[in-house]
């Protein structure tokens, strides 16, 4: 025992005192900071104008659309088409909308727009909606609907409340937060499992590259020397989030303080990327204090403690496979992609799952991906942040970390076999099937 | 101090070490010979604990051998060197004699008594990246022998070094078996063996092919031939006494007949009135007897390194 502890010592110190330890401890986050930043500059200072034309000879319209600032803008004309169809070519609008005399929209007649350059999906969702909604009003008065009907209908909010059996609200800002939380901690978990596992078995190539394995197995057991190394290497993992939680809050208190405007225009942007469901869900309930109240739903104490289980769980269950394949690999590394395949098709199916599950927690496959201990450590993150036991029920979790456990003493066990045969071999291509065969004989 | 009886390790069919019995004395320096993929390293793997035998016993200091204890009393230094390239050599050492079961008070001082013995005192914060092959070598061979170990296991521990670092090095494996540890000596390199190690093993395809002191050895191997240097140019004769193998204007190699006494040659070629300058019996090199007997197996004698370069 304590010649692990000597051995994770090492490990951790020589990667820890590294220069580039701190360069991407730091480094990733500002990173991922400096690339959101970015992204949503250029939405908020987005100079991409869109001027429409529209000739609207069946007076649809009444010569009244809603502009959107800085981004769409209808301008009403008196010409044809064909002028239209110049004026498009030498850019004067970027696309025009032409309604003939005879439209009738009682009859299902649609708006045809032509633009001369493909449109994205933002600005043709803001167009259909824009027109959409007049057509709508137009349709509704013309079936004898009032205008204050309409305005009272479109002011009813929420008509359905979604309650859980518990009796709790569960606000649709909830459940956005719940995704969003969910999903970035899956995400965390898989590339967790990815960066640490493929360090691990980079520790192992060296050791077995530069023959001192076998000056070390000379002092301590094989299995002291990869358990050793599995464990100094998850120290320095749990340092760097260690590392990266601090920031991470550090930059959120610090950030509306240095930037107040950033922070007010982030609630009116729609986010991008995963989020962006949460995002909407955050928005049409009415921006950050629902944000904030649908913080205060999640149970981080809940989430991080296991989140911190499943990240040791997963990573003590890969990384023993991981170092397997690394004793296995000679000088060239294009050997470990091969054997690396069965071990990273789990993770990218359990990525798969966590995405579904982050939708719909209680599904069959959800509920499979959360058991099954190669696919867990990500799919349960993904259950875990809807809550207990709206998520995930308590016993599910119990057998879930308890196969989990279990597994991962099966696979270090397994591990150690191959390990302890690999890592003395040397100029022989291993595959699958001889560490397979390694396991079954009695050292 | 160690005694293999019977030892056996397979792999996947085929006999890596196969039957393989001896005894090393207390404070001997042992010999291990062998042409590649004869089975030492296996071997070696298995005395360390590295391995475990599929078959028969390792008695090490009058007991069984206790891989998780008893490897504190050995130092391997095996065949291909191994240290982390990137650390620096003093924390290396550390490192490697605190796996060893030292403390790091004891560690210290011991790392300071052999770096300064060995001139490696401005080492302790270089990386062994910066070091010549020679170097660490030298390096490598502190890092076995630092935690005192009662049974020192040198896989070819010259290769690489000067002269002066060999015979450094010679001198210390010497003090070690003069202290009392007991050294076994894995090598090819013949004219090593015969100058230093009392005692040896030859194996070939995971079987002994020879054991005893190399004065027997030789004993056992000597084909009677004599060498013979006359004052003056001489016709080589025939005689029923010998048979000239080979000869220059003065000296002659003889093969001396069954039954022939040396002085029965002296007296022929005094009776000749030829004055001698010398005499002497020529025995074979280990390297001739090696060659001669790993030959008539299928293993390549090629792997043999020759003594002379």
């Amino acid at each position: 025992m304590n010649k692990i502890l000597l051995i994770a010592r090492r490990e951790f110190l020589t990667r820890v005192q590294k220069k580039t330890f701190l360069l991407t401890t730091i480094g990733v986050p500002l990173l991922i900071a400096t690339f959101y930043a970015a992204l949503i500059y250029f939405q908020i200072k987005s100079t991409d104008h869109f001027s429409i034309a529209v000739l609207d000879q069946a007076n649809v319209f009444s010569g009244k659309l809603e502009n959107k600032k800085n981004e769409i803008t209808f301008k009403f004309v008196q010409s044809d088409t064909t002028t239209l169809k110049k004026q498009l070519d030498n850019h004067t609008y970027e696309a025009y909308i032409y309604i003939p005399a005879d439209f009738n929209i009682t009859r299902g007649d649609s708006v045809e727009l032509r633009s001369g350059k493909t449109l994205g999906m933002l600005t043709r969702e803001d167009i259909e909606r824009t027109i959409g909604k007049v057509l709508e009003e137009k349709r509704l008065l013309m079936l004898n609907v009032s205008k204050a009907q309409i305005d009272s209908i479109q002011h009813q909010k929420d008509p359905i409340k979604f309650t859980s059996a518990t009796g709790q609200k569960e606000t649709d800002s909830k459940v956005g937060i719940s995704y969003l939380v969910g999903m970035i901690a899956g995400f965390l978990i898989y590339i967790i499992l990815f960066v640490y596992g493929s360090m691990v078995m980079r520790g192992v190539m060296e050791e077995k590259v530069s023959r001192i394995a076998e000056v070390i197995v000379s002092s301590v057991k094989p299995f002291q020397l990869m358990m050793g190394k599995i464990t100094g290497i998850g120290m320095v993992g749990l340092v760097q989030f260690l590392i990266w939680f601090v920031l991470v809050f550090g930059i959120q208190f610090a950030l509306p303080l240095i930037f107040p405007e950033l922070a007010a225009n982030v609630q009116q942007q729609p986010m991008p990327s995963a989020g962006a469901q949460a995002a909407n869900a955050v928005q049409s309930s009415g921006g950050l204090t629902h944000l904030m109240e649908g913080l205060q739903t999640i149970n981080f104490p809940l989430i991080i403690g296991c989140f911190i289980f499943y990240f040791l769980g997963g990573y003590f269950l890969y990384s023993s496979l991981f170092a397997a394949v690394g004793s296995a690999v000679n000088e060239d590394p294009q050997d470990a992609q091969s054997l690396l395949f069965p071990i990273m098709m789990p993770i990218i199916f359990a990525i798969v799952i966590m995405t579904k599950a982050v939708n719909d927690p209680n599904s069959t496959l959800a509920i499979f991906g959360s058991l099954f201990p190669f696919t867990s450590p990500i799919v349960m993150m993904a259950r875990i942040a809807h809550g207990i036991p709206e998520g995930v029920t308590v016993v599910q979790l119990i057998i879930s970390m308890l196969l989990l456990i279990i597994t991962f003493l099966g696979t270090t066990w397994l591990a150690a076999k191959i390990y302890r045969t690999g890592i003395l071999l040397y100029g022989k291509k291993i595959t699958w099937k001889e560490m397979i065969k390694w396991t079954f004989r009695k050292s | 101090m160690l005694d293999l009886h019977h030892l056996q390790k397979h792999y996947s069919g085929q006999k890596a070490v196969n039957d393989i019995s001896f005894s090393v004395k207390k404070g001997s320096i042992f010999g291990l010979l062998g042409p590649n993929g004869a089975g030492k390293t296996t071997l070696l793997r298995m005395i360390t604990g590295i391995f475990y035998p599929d078959q028969g016993e390792i008695i090490f200091d009058g007991k069984p051998f206790d891989p998780l204890q008893d490897v504190q009393q050995i130092g391997y230094m095996p065949e291909e060197r191994g240290l982390y390239k990137k650390m620096k050599i003093g924390e290396q050492v550390m490192y490697l004699a605190q796996l060893k079961g030292l403390s790091k008070q004891e560690a210290l001082q011991k790392i300071k008594y052999w770096f300064e013995k060995l001139e490696m005192e401005s080492w302790w914060n270089k990386k062994v990246e910066d070091l010549s092959k020679g170097m660490s070598q030298k390096l490598q061979f502190v890092v076995t022998v630092l935690h005192e170990p009662k049974l020192i296991i040198l896989d070819e521990p010259f290769s690489g070094l000067d002269p002066m670092n060999a015979n450094l090095i010679k001198d210390e494996i010497y003090a070690l078996a003069k202290k009392g540890s007991t050294i076994i000596f894995s090598t090819h390199r013949m004219e090593q063996v015969e100058e230093i190690c009392d005692h040896i093993v030859l194996m070939n395809l995971g079987s002994k092919m020879l054991d005893g002191t190399v004065q027997d050895i030789k004993q056992q191997f000597k084909e009677n031939k004599f060498h013979i240097r006359l004052s003056e140019p001489f016709q080589p004769p025939t005689s029923s006494l010998f048979e000239v193998v080979d000869h220059t204007d003065n000296a002659l190699t003889l093969k001396l007949q069954e039954g022939t006494l040396s002085n029965d040659v002296l007296q022929y070629f005094i009776s000749q009135s030829q004055t001698i300058e010398s005499f002497h019996e020529i025995l074979p090199t280990l390297n001739d007897i090696f060659i001669r007997l790993v030959e008539g197996t299928q293993a390549t004698a090629r792997a043999f390194q020759s003594a002379n370069n």
